[in-house]
């Protein structure tokens, strides 16, 4: 049975860590509405793009050529896997979850006999998937000094992939993130990006535009815009999705922690009132003695 | 005939402009265009440049660089992957856009470099238009 003290300063410790989660909350909210705004804004333009992309590389791909970025080396036996995750912890399973979607995918290609490389983005992915693949990883980008995701981030890291795509290195690269469904669900996601495939379904008749300078052109302008694209979209979904996976965690540890409280001050009445008791008994025991 | 076309102005980060306008002034990397109502469909590259469009309220001018404009017979849109305001342009801005193009230019394959060295060309042009 703890002491009176034990468990006054047990309240206590719950209590302030209650203010801790509580504050998280609140400021994973703020940052939510901003990372939607930013996602939001962003999709105008991946939208267009997209359209626009799918038009021209049906036309590309049913003429049987194209860049290589749109058709592939011709092989998939080396893979580079790009895993976004966040830079700090604390947000329920999000990080697990992505990276859990990520180990599937290489115990898989592993198991079909490919080459994995990895690549990560955020210092949580890289310190789960260290354990087991510290031998696979290329590189690591660090965005943890990076207040706000700009679109210079994504293309940096798009630089980097097709560099490695120019230089030969691998044959498909595929990125993982967590799409934002709601604030409690985010769904972790992996889309291919090299070589890109645009969903053709919406694809304005590709003969309908003239094209200045000509198709091919424009395609080779326009695929490594497309990756740096791709990136973009994944860093913003995987924002909000953080946010969305701290505010409910944090929540739920806010409820947890007043339940605790509420527990622990039952407990410490009653054992007061236990102490009360006794008190009393010895006074009335003493007094009848006598 | 309308007498107008849905002009938008969009890059990765943002939404800048979407109005109606009476033409829109285009710098496609092949020459510069105008777009009117009833244009012929087309797609083009930029060249970094000043983009003009002009609506009801006056003529608005954009910095724009790098992405491509899509111009049907109702429609203008450009997606820029660099796109401010003219009145917000600053010299930061365009000695970063140099930098990244001077790089570009550098790591170029030959074959591409006729490419780079125009897009220098046409950003140091874009720099005396603005002074």
């Amino acid at each position: 049975m703890p002491s009176l003290k034990d468990l006054k300063n047990r309240i206590e410790s719950v209590k302030s860590t209650r203010k801790i989660t509580k504050a998280m909350q609140m400021v994973a909210a703020a940052k939510l509405r901003r990372a939607q705004e930013a996602a939001e804004a962003s999709r105008p333009y991946t939208e267009r793009f997209n359209a626009v992309m799918a038009g021209l590389s049906a036309g590309a791909k049913t003429s049987g050529q194209g860049p290589l970025l749109l058709t592939g080396t011709g092989s998939d036996q080396t893979h580079l896997l790009v895993v976004m995750t966040a830079e700090r912890g604390l947000c329920g399973g999000f990080n697990s979850s992505i990276v859990r979607l990520a180990r599937a995918k290489i115990a898989e290609l592993l198991a079909a006999g490919k080459t994995v490389k990895i690549l990560t983005v955020g210092k949580k992915g890289r310190e789960q998937l260290k354990r087991d693949y510290a031998d696979h990883f290329v590189d690591h980008v660090d965005l943890s000094e990076v207040k706000r995701i700009g679109y210079a981030n994504a293309q940096d890291i798009a630089k980097q992939v097709l560099d490695r795509f120019d230089a030969g290195e691998f044959d498909v690269a595929t990125i993982f993130f967590a799409a934002f469904k709601s604030v409690i669900a985010q769904e972790p996601t992996e889309v291919q990006i090299i070589p890109a495939s645009f969903d053709t379904d919406d694809a304005g008749g590709a003969g309908f535009y003239d094209y200045e300078p000509g198709e091919q052109e424009i395609l080779e302008v326009l695929l490594p815009r497309g990756v740096a694209t791709a990136i973009f979209s994944g860093l913003l979904e995987n924002g909000a999705s953080e946010q969305g996976a701290r505010m409910s965690a944090m929540d739920n540890a806010t409820r947890n922690a007043g339940e605790m409280i509420d527990k622990l001050t039952i407990q410490f009445n009653r054992s007061r009132q236990a102490v009360i008791t006794n008190e009393l008994i010895e006074i009335i025991s003493g007094a009848e003695a006598l | 005939m309308a007498d107008t076309l849905q002009f938008d102005l969009v890059s990765p980060e943002r939404m800048l402009a979407s109005m109606p306008a009476r033409e829109v002034q285009i710098p496609g990397s092949e020459g510069d265009m105008t777009a009117m109502p009833d244009h012929m469909p087309v797609i083009t590259t930029l060249r970094p440049g000043i983009l003009r469009a002009t609506g009801a309220d006056g003529t608005q001018e954009f910095v724009v660089s790098g992405g491509f404009a899509e111009v049907t017979a109702t429609s203008a849109s450009v997606l820029a992957e660099n796109a401010v305001p003219r009145s917000e342009v600053t010299p930061d801005f365009l000695e970063k856009l140099r930098k990244e193009a001077e790089e570009a230019h550098a790591q170029a394959a030959p074959e591409v470099q006729d490419h780079t060295a125009k897009a220098l060309a046409d950003l140091a042009h874009l720099a005396d238009q603005m002074v």
